[in-house]
């Protein structure tokens, strides 16, 4: 085993063990700080992908913008904030379920893509990965209506947090 | 001559040969010695810690007409090591109630968040620590944890002053993230790279003569982001006693306060890379790496001086009025400047650079003058509305 590879192991274990404690935890506010802790596990493995922007952003929207607003409405919203409520409804063997089901489903499209067992091609030393997805982003044979139909559906979603707030005299 | 040039690699060779005599693997004393790198400068950066304490100390009394620490040695220069022996012999209290886990581990990542943005900071053309192609949005993400950090401490203390100071204080570092991150892209946008060693490799002139309001709203809103008066909501002491870091007493106290020193004076080296030019000056970083580290903590020293003249002259600015400051003022100003640069920026692209320097100044010059012009506009008509029509003074 290499390096990379040991390091991929453990982060992807301790990113399993903290998804897992956020559904098991008891206390709603630990939920959230283990989601935060699974979130940094992604992060990591973008890192290791040579992926540096993703990695970046990811700490900057999901635990600097996301989670933060979760431990926010958490503890704003509940009166008790260590209340131990039950932590199963009466759908939970329809949610199993839709999660076996879904987990089946990847586990299949993965198995039967060719891509998994083949290794990836080493990144050339010169090649920087952040001008070539900003310029997938503007180029109009990549990625620019994609791109320019998200940036209007969050300006559109901007205006409407704004609007529905807006406290009119 | 070599050494003067490149400390780390010579260094770095000679334990590399020590190691290889004693029959370890090329491998492993890579990655010792890369830990032993981290080890060197971490513990560097807390010797100097210590001395911020002094500094800051000796300069708010200066500000304040006093004569600060004097008694313990030479200008009081001992009395910081006095002040760490009294904090790590004092008696670490934990509140009844408290998170226990999340309790002791909220000073550890408020240090931590403060430590890793040296991770990305190029001390000398040789010393780039990690040359990382996204270091300025590594420097927000680092923010986030020291957000995190507070409001990790703030609801683990079981207090509800402290739960009050960490929400005040998160909400505050949440909103001026907006700004500071979009200045941090104006340099970006001349340097042509988000990393911070190529932004100090390209400013042959100095950024805060192509952007001097970028400059100014940068270090507005990393004294925001620093919790630093006039901005320092989350503490407020006449109010909230001492915010989210109330319960904490000792080390663990120790550790906030430290971080939060070292985080200044680690705005002020960033603030100098990208605004002005880091460890360049003139050349003479090229003589020796450890002239160039000199020369970057002289100016990392002069913005960490103006932060702390800033938050020892002005007085606390209320919650609300902060946040619409941000929201209604400083974050329109820094989008608008955002978009003049990036088209000043294409339209002057093949202007010599007398002109491009020239236009960029002055294009930010006539930006500040209309946002203040608006500003006092919807001030007066703001005032008016409250007050009826009336004037102050006959003309």
């Amino acid at each position: 085993m290499t390096v990379d590879q040991v390091i991929f192991l453990a982060v992807a274990l301790l990113t399993l063990f903290a998804a897992l404690r956020v559904v098991t935890t008891g206390n709603i506010v630990h939920a959230a700080f283990w989601l935060i802790a699974a979130l940094f596990g992604v992060a990591v493995i973008f890192a290791l992908l040579n992926a540096s922007f993703l990695a970046v952003v990811q700490v900057v929207v999901y635990i600097g913008a996301i989670a933060m607003l979760f431990i926010f409405a958490v503890m704003l919203t509940r009166k008790e904030m260590r209340d131990r409520g039950p932590q199963l409804n009466p759908n939970w063997r329809f949610g199993a379920l839709l999660a076996a089901v879904a987990f089946g489903g990847l586990l299949l499209i993965v198995n039967g893509w060719s891509g998994v067992t083949k290794t990836a091609s080493a990144v050339p030393s010169d090649f920087d990965a952040v001008s070539a997805l900003g310029n997938a982003l503007v180029s109009p044979d990549a990625y620019v209506l994609p791109f320019e139909v998200a940036s209007v559906l969050l300006v559109a979603a901007l205006i409407g947090a704004v609007y529905v707030a807006f406290n009119q005299k | 001559m070599d050494f003067l040039k490149d400390p780390l690699k010579v260094a770095a060779d000679w334990l590399l040969g020590i190691f290889a005599g004693w029959g370890m693997a090329e491998l492993w004393a890579d990655i010792l010695i890369a830990f032993l790198g981290i080890f060197v400068l971490i513990a560097l950066l807390m010797l100097l810690d210590i001395l911020l304490v002094w500094i800051e100390r000796k300069v708010v009394s200066r500000f304040q007409s006093r004569i600060g620490p004097n008694r313990l040695g030479p200008f009081g220069l001992i009395q910081p090591f006095a002040d760490i022996i009294k904090l790590l012999i004092k008696e670490d209290t934990t509140p009844e109630g408290a998170d226990r886990a999340l309790y002791n581990l909220a000073p550890i990542l408020s240090m931590m968040a403060v430590l890793i943005l040296w991770a990305v900071m190029p001390l000398a053309p040789t010393i780039l620590n990690v040359d990382l192609n996204v270091g300025v949005l590594y420097i927000i993400a680092a923010g986030a944890i020291g957000t995190l950090s507070i409001i990790m401490a703030g609801w683990s203390s079981n207090n509800k002053y402290s739960l009050i100071g960490a929400f005040r204080e998160a909400a505050v570092m949440l909103s001026f993230e907006i700004p500071m991150l979009t200045m941090m892209l104006i340099p970006t946008i001349f340097a042509g790279s988000m990393g911070v060693a190529a932004i100090t490799q390209a400013q042959d002139v100095w950024y805060f003569f192509l952007a001097p309001l970028a400059a100014v709203i940068f270090l507005v809103a990393a004294i925001a982001e620093l919790g630093r008066s006039p901005f320092d909501m989350g503490e407020a002491e006449s109010e909230l006693v001492s915010g989210y870091n109330i319960e904490y007493s000792g080390m663990k106290f120790g550790m906030f306060y430290a971080g939060e020193l070292l985080h200044a004076f680690t705005f002020g080296g960033f603030w100098a890379i990208l605004f002005f030019g880091g460890y360049r000056f003139f050349g003479l970083e090229q003589v020796s790496a450890f002239l160039a580290i000199a020369i970057l903590f002289f100016k990392a020293f002069i913005g960490y001086w103006i932060i702390m003249w800033i938050k020892y002259t002005l007085l606390r600015i209320r919650i609300d009025h902060m946040l619409a400051f941000n929201w209604k003022f400083l974050t329109p100003v820094a989008f608008t400047l955002l978009m003049t640069t990036a088209f000043m920026n294409a339209l002057l692209a093949d202007a010599p650079s007398w002109l491009y320097v020239g236009g960029m100044f002055l294009s930010n010059v006539l930006l500040a003058w209309a946002a203040l012009e608006t500003a006092r506009y919807y001030s007066r008509r703001e005032r008016e509305k409250v007050e009826g029509t009336q004037k102050v003074a006959p003309t």
